[in-house]
């Protein structure tokens, strides 16, 4: 073999000849990215409108309704674009969690031995998925959220909670001086239970008795912080919403345009996920359910001990599609007034500077890095889970 | 968005195609496209029938007179706030006719050449009466409502900064949803231009439980835009915008138009292309303006038709009256 490849030529060789067709493919490409760059650059330029980046530096001048990272008026639009990602971050991460836990739930459900659990969960699939998002983020949102009461005749759930057409009020813990050392004090607590957790049951495993620790692990957990707040003199203190003006002020709010967004990309992404984890448990042989049975493992143990871990291996590759998809239909966002990247960035800064190649471009290349960010972090979890070889 | 990406993809792809002469490329359609609002009471809003109506609507149709002799030779492009002006760079309509704010930004910067002024606005706020708001100042704390791609985010931004209050402003994609939002009562006040918000209103549950604030936080000088780099296209549009108001000042309407022929008023006998070759120097007939206001009126009469006192937006003439009737409507003179 070695002496006959050498015979050939090395232009000749299929693998080299493999290369050179993909980078002359790729060079293709480039050159076509170019031109389209350089006619469009042109194009404006002819038509008298302005290019390039330099607007990000620009005062915005206007305001945006949630914003989690410093911003004001006086800001610049670049500063709006992070705004917007940061809101768009947010609703896409509650979202995940929330639509995982929902779809694992309905998911196992529908393959409930109890009749009505199994069928109740079809029923939510088959309508869930089958109604366009568009048109659930606009349900929850006027169809639900705006028929609550306005702020003067708020629902007041309890001592703690109000509720009215303006959100969700519930009172917000003030962090004081001297608050990080009850954080610290917490955060050692649940290492140190973490740990002890962890040598207990590999004594356990090792000599089938489980050290006595159980009533060291809320000791810790209750008592390191407790001393740390009484060494601070509680530094903590609640903000009450109030009735101010036109409507609540202080406590933390949670606005109807994040809660409509998120319950719609939940409830309607749980759907495709339910059909995913059916799917994954299914996969797993039923003689692995039977061996469960046979060495005495009830139903809840069996599933959490033997079939969903075998399951998440066909489950977490499809998963990640669905946290891509729900991420990048966050942009529906701008339907209900949520300030995502889209409303925000593509909608009013692009309205405000007219430059619209330069900031979709950006939005495209945010929403890549996202994606691909995401796609990352969820094939490092299949390659821990994934079978040899399989990964 | 998918406009966006439309239009985008035309900037990107054609380059040229759309900064031909656009009155050859009109003549040769056969008609004019004309970009106006998704439905904007009084300026351009479709009917039951798709019959659209407003003074926006009526500037296309006096072009399409002026070249065609036919009112009815105009394709409207309803076309949302957002969309506007990439919908016009990339050649999607020959003249933008949507209650659009001349600014310099847009004018400079953004490719556009605006035409003049057909309707001199201001910025307003719409408030519950319930609410016991009688000024804006009064609007500290208040949450407000308004559409994306307009001037009015960055008016209320202005003037609640200047005033030192405090506001939060929730933007929407769409009219239907900005109105649904704040008819819901998720928003203390809506803001927009007094001639949008008069319409705006009359789309609400009970639009008698609201009021419009007697303030004006903002200039709105709203008017026809057009690509720029088309001086021909930019002189057709402009003089019939001019032919309009001026037609008013000398007392030419749709009724008198006929008589006013044999008027010995230099000024009338010109408008009328009597006297003169001011038609001709416009690439049409001499009697462009007569034919024009023949068919659909001077623009005192397209502006009762459209918003005036007697239609659901009773907007009195107020700024817009011609600048010897108190107002400040004004057009340089045909000779």
């Amino acid at each position: 073999m070695v002496q006959q490849r050498a015979r050939h030529a090395w232009w000749r060789d299929t693998k080299w000849q493999a290369v050179f067709y993909q980078a002359l493919v790729l060079l293709a490409l480039a050159a076509v990215f170019v031109w389209l760059g350089h006619n469009a650059v042109e194009a404006l330029a002819r038509r008298h409108v302005a290019s390039g980046f330099a607007f990000l530096e620009k005062t915005a001048g206007f305001g945006i309704s949630q914003t989690l990272i410093a911003y004001t008026e006086e800001s610049s639009y670049g500063q709006a674009m992070w705004v917007g990602l940061v809101n768009t971050l947010l609703v896409s991460a509650v979202s995940i969690v929330l639509s995982t836990l929902i779809g694992f739930i309905v998911g196992i459900g529908r393959l409930s031995s109890n009749w009505l659990v199994a069928k109740l969960c079809t029923v939510y699939v088959e309508t869930l998925r089958n109604i366009p998002l568009l048109l659930q983020v606009v349900f929850w949102y006027f169809g639900v959220l705006q028929t609550l009461p306005g702020p003067r005749d708020s629902l007041h759930l309890g001592e703690w909670i109000v509720l009215n057409n303006r959100g969700v009020y519930v009172p917000e813990v003030i962090f004081q001086p001297g608050s990080w050392f009850v954080v610290a004090a917490l955060v050692v607590a649940l290492t140190l239970s973490y740990g002890l957790n962890r040598w207990a049951h590999s004594v356990q495993l090792r000599t089938g008795h489980r050290p006595p620790v159980w009533w060291a692990i809320p000791l810790l957990v209750v008592g390191l912080p407790t001393i740390a707040l009484y060494a601070t003199q509680v530094p903590f203190a609640l903000s009450w919403p109030q009735l101010a003006g036109f409507s609540y002020e202080g406590g933390l709010q949670i606005n109807p345009e994040l809660a409509g967004l998120t319950m719609a990309l939940s409830i309607y992404t749980a759907a495709y996920i339910a059909e995913i984890v059916r799917a994954g448990l299914l996969s797993v042989a039923r003689g692995q359910r039977e061996a469960a049975e046979a060495l005495g493992l009830k139903r809840g143990l069996s599933l959490r001990l033997v079939l969903v871990p075998q399951a998440m291996r066909v489950i977490i590759p499809p998963l990640a599609s669905e946290y891509l998809s729900l991420t990048k239909n966050s942009s529906l966002a701008i339907a209900i007034g949520y300030p995502d990247l889209v409303a925000v960035f593509a909608g009013t800064v692009l309205n405000q500077t007219g430059q619209a190649i330069e900031i979709l471009t950006l939005t495209m290349a945010i929403y890549l890095t996202l994606s691909l960010i995401t796609s990352a972090l969820m094939n490092l979890y299949n390659r821990a889970h994934a079978l040899e070889g399989f990964a | 968005m998918r406009a966006i990406f439309l239009s985008l993809a035309a900037v990107l792809a054609l380059g040229s195609a759309a900064s031909a002469n656009t009155l050859d490329s009109v003549r040769k359609n056969g008609f004019i496209r004309c970009g106006v609002s998704e439905g904007q009471p009084g300026f351009s809003n479709p009917d039951a029938r798709g019959n659209w109506t407003g003074i926006d609507v009526d500037y296309c149709r006096a072009v399409a007179v002026a070249i065609f002799n036919d009112p009815n030779k105009v394709r409207f492009v309803p076309v949302s706030f957002a969309e506007r002006f990439t919908a016009l760079q990339a050649g999607q309509f020959d003249i933008l006719s949507h209650n659009t704010t001349w600014t310099m930004d847009r004018d400079v910067a953004q490719g556009l050449e605006f035409i003049g002024t057909i309707f001199y606005d201001g910025q307003g706020f719409m408030v519950r009466k319930s609410l016991g708001v009688n000024s804006a100042l009064k609007l500290d704390g208040a949450t407000l409502c308004t559409q994306t791609g307009t001037t009015s985010e960055l008016n209320a931004a202005d003037f609640f900064r200047a005033h030192k209050l405090k506001y939060k402003i929730l933007v929407y994609q769409k009219e239907s949803e900005y109105i649904a939002a704040y008819d819901a009562g998720r928003c203390d006040a809506a803001t927009t231009d007094r001639s949008g918000l008069a319409g705006d209103r009359l789309k609400l549950k009970n639009p008698a439980d609201h009021i419009l604030l007697p303030d004006t936080i903002s200039k709105e000088p709203l008017g026809p835009a057009i690509r720029q780099g088309d001086q021909q296209w930019g002189d057709l549009c402009r003089w019939t915008l001019f032919a309009l108001v001026n037609a008013e000042e000398l007392g030419v309407s749709s009724k008198t138009a006929d008589a006013m022929l044999n008027s010995t008023s230099p000024e009338v006998r010109r408008l009328l292309g009597k006297e003169g070759g001011f038609g001709a120097e416009l690439g049409l007939t001499n009697d462009w303006a007569y034919r024009i206001i023949k068919r659909l009126g001077n623009y005192g009469e397209i502006y009762e038709r459209g918003v005036g006192v007697n239609t659901p937006l009773k907007l009195p003439r107020g700024l817009n009256a011609l600048w010897n009737k108190g107002g400040i409507m004004y057009a340089p003179p045909i000779r």
